[in-house]
């Protein structure tokens, strides 16, 4: 089996690396050389775990969820990253940035957002902290996204909406970049997923990778094992799924399974499901697989969830599909939506619908009798609740 | 030779080099504006190949590569519009644009392409050094494409004799920390940094970009440098024109003449 690792230039394989423009490097450099050590030292690790404790609310149960598990004669384990404090799996990574930002002296944060989860969790740790914080935020996603808007500002935030392209998450990643660029001395950008130029992959996946040693002991002691047969995540840049995965990446007992946003269907034209539809290219500072036209136009994707409608998805994952060690499946719009509504009638659990993809996977994967399949619940379904009314079919 | 060189050995001082975006404002003006570029005197024509997330650009050269788009752009309609080019101009051309499209083309059917066309040198501002060296140095070379470099206030005295080693057109000076836009004036941190760079006695010609619009910016810059590069402001110029030759001139004469 192939070994899943990131090489000291920011590659997995054939995807990673930082083609960013030198006016980044300093920036990008000065992270690089030390996020490995800051994240090892005592203090650092200290002041991570007891935030993930007593802020954050982790661990997050590993819980059985056995009305679900019937249906689908499997055992099937919900890891709670809904429980999380903002209600999503994000902040864990937002907590590693700020502590970073800090330690590198820095004064204030960027960052973008889609459906705003990670805006919200960025501008929660900055209120923390006590930074200055901007989030940019495509314009139609401020308009799609109202509540999240309102979080951010009541918690301190400054939203700033970017009007060029198609003002979506893409938009908000290439504005919150050249703020950077404007900014490079005292700014620290966190990016909200397993993207941008190395070392942002790695040491997005690095604070997520919570998830996974959680499920690891919570797996222990409930099957006498700490692995399951499969491990279950949604993808949009491929966060949550990076940190459910990467303590299994290297362990060939476990599939890894990832889901994509399949939209109104991968041939209709209005789709995110990147692994399908995608070809290597240069996005965001990695080299990735892409939604792009032949002339290597990024293409703007679809989904009903605003947290998986990005046209790339982080080298990590590109490479895992590349070399066949993960499983790709694609969910769309209306099956997603359908899982979630089901997931909230028979465990009382109204995911988000990012999560809800991943819950759908159970219908199309194939697995044996009584296998332990642990589905990550990436997010709670509070912010998606115009869209499920919208949506209406429950 | 390479006619960046060859321009570089006559003229040392107040060279100017123009952006524009290609496809903009109309998807065939192309042509039009480098040939009244040169009647108008400048010395460089750089041609930005339009993409769809420019992240090292301003709202300005944002929004004409959106447009040039929108008009129905892509590479082989601008090298199409090319095909001509060299029956009229004659001065330095260079195209300028992100890595993806490049990649798509082919690098080296692209730069095969260029060399066809008689195309002097590529500005890829997220085509970082390190990797230039290891993957697209040799292929340059062979098609005797010079490729320019970006270096900004932040960057180190040793990454810039770095980059100096390895640039064989010009340097293209950053003025600030900043992405590309116009702007009125120069500070006196930015001229801290055109002298500091201008003492470490580069073998590369220098010329400073982004912010520069006017004569006034034009002139300071090219104290401190070989020259300056103008984008966004042209760019205005261009959106705003219904004659593209007249306007063309009447600015580009205003910019260089001495103030
Ligand atoms: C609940 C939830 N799940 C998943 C995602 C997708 O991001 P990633 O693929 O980085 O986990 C988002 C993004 O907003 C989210 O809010």
């Amino acid at each position: 089996m192939i070994e899943i690792k990131v090489d000291e230039k920011g590659f997995y394989g054939n995807f990673g690396g930082a083609y960013i423009p030198e006016m980044l490097h300093p920036n990008i450099e000065e992270l690089r050389l030390n996020y490995e050590a800051i994240i090892a030292e005592p203090d650092f690790q200290e002041t991570f775990h007891s935030l993930l404790r007593d802020f954050v609310g982790r661990p997050t149960p590993l819980y059985l969820a056995e009305r679900l598990s019937e249906k689908f004669g499997a055992k099937i384990y919900l890891k709670r990253e809904d429980l999380c404090h903002t209600g999503a799996h994000k902040v864990n990574n937002t907590i590693g940035q700020i502590i970073l930002a800090k330690k590198l002296g820095k004064k204030r944060i960027i960052a973008e957002t889609g459906a705003g989860q990670h805006g919200v969790a960025t501008a929660t740790v900055c209120a923390l902290m006590g930074m200055e914080c901007t989030v940019y935020m495509g314009a139609l996603d401020i308009e799609r996204q109202r509540p999240n808007v309102e979080r951010m500002k009541i918690l301190g935030a400054k939203v700033v909406p970017a009007t060029s392209g198609s003002k979506t998450l893409k938009d908000a990643t290439n504005e919150a970049m050249r703020q950077w660029i404007n900014n490079p001395v005292d700014t620290h950008y966190i990016i909200g997923s397993v993207v941008g130029p190395h070392p942002y992959p790695e040491m997005v996946a690095r604070f997520q990778s919570v998830i996974s040693a959680e499920i690891k002991a919570q797996l222990l002691e409930k099957e006498g094992r700490d692995y399951p047969d499969a491990v279950i995540a949604c993808v949009g840049g491929g966060s949550n799924a990076a940190g459910a995965f990467y303590h299994y990446y290297n362990d060939p007992r476990v599939r890894l399974i990832a889901v994509e946003a399949a939209g109104l269907g991968i041939s209709s034209g209005k789709s995110a499901a990147t692994t399908a539809l995608g070809t290597p290219g240069v996005l965001h500072g990695s080299k990735t697989l892409l939604m792009q036209t032949k002339d290597g136009q990024v293409v703007e994707p679809h989904s009903i969830s605003a947290g998986l409608d990005y046209p790339g998805i982080g080298p990590v994952h590109a490479h895992l599909f590349e070399s066949g060690r993960g499983e790709f499946i694609a969910v769309e719009d209306d099956d997603a939506m359908r899982a979630g509504i089901a997931l909230s009638r028979t465990e009382g659990i109204i995911p988000a619908i990012e999560t809800s993809h991943a819950l759908h996977a159970l219908s199309l994967m194939e697995y044996k009798p009584g296998d332990v399949l642990v589905i990550n619940l990436s997010g709670r379904g509070d912010k998606d609740l115009d869209t499920y009314i919208k949506w209406g079919k429950y | 030779m390479n006619r960046l060189k060859r321009l570089f050995e006559h003229k040392q001082e107040r060279v100017l080099s123009i952006y524009f975006t290609a496809g903009f404002p109309a998807k065939d003006d192309t042509l039009t504006i480098m040939q009244a570029l040169e009647q108008a005197g400048a010395d460089i024509i750089e041609i930005g190949m339009p993409y769809s997330d420019p992240i090292a650009d301003g709202p300005t050269i944002q929004e004409s590569n959106l447009q040039a788009l929108a008009n129905g752009m892509d590479m082989e309609t601008l090298f199409g519009q090319l095909e001509e080019m060299r029956q009229t101009v004659s001065l330095p051309v260079v195209l300028m644009g992100y890595l993806n499209p490049i990649m798509q083309y082919g690098e080296e059917r692209f730069c095969a392409r260029c060399q066809e066309l008689g195309i002097d040198g590529l500005i890829i501002p997220d085509l970082p050094i390190s990797l230039y060296l290891e993957q697209y140095q040799a292929l340059f070379n062979q098609y005797g494409l010079s490729n320019t470099f970006l270096i900004s206030p932040q960057t180190s005295e040793e990454r810039i004799r770095e980059i100096d080693q390895h640039s064989d057109g010009f340097i293209y000076m950053v003025s600030s920390h900043a992405i590309t836009g116009a702007k009125a004036s120069i500070s006196e941190e930015q001229i801290a940094y055109f002298e500091r760079v201008a003492a470490m006695q580069l073998k590369n010609p220098r010329l400073i970009g982004f912010g520069i619009s006017d004569a006034y910016t034009f002139t300071t810059a090219s104290r401190y440098s070989h020259g300056a590069i103008i984008g966004s402001a042209f760019i205005k110029v261009l959106a705003g024109s219904r004659n593209l030759e007249a306007d063309i001139h009447e600015y580009i004469q205003n910019v260089i003449k001495q103030a």
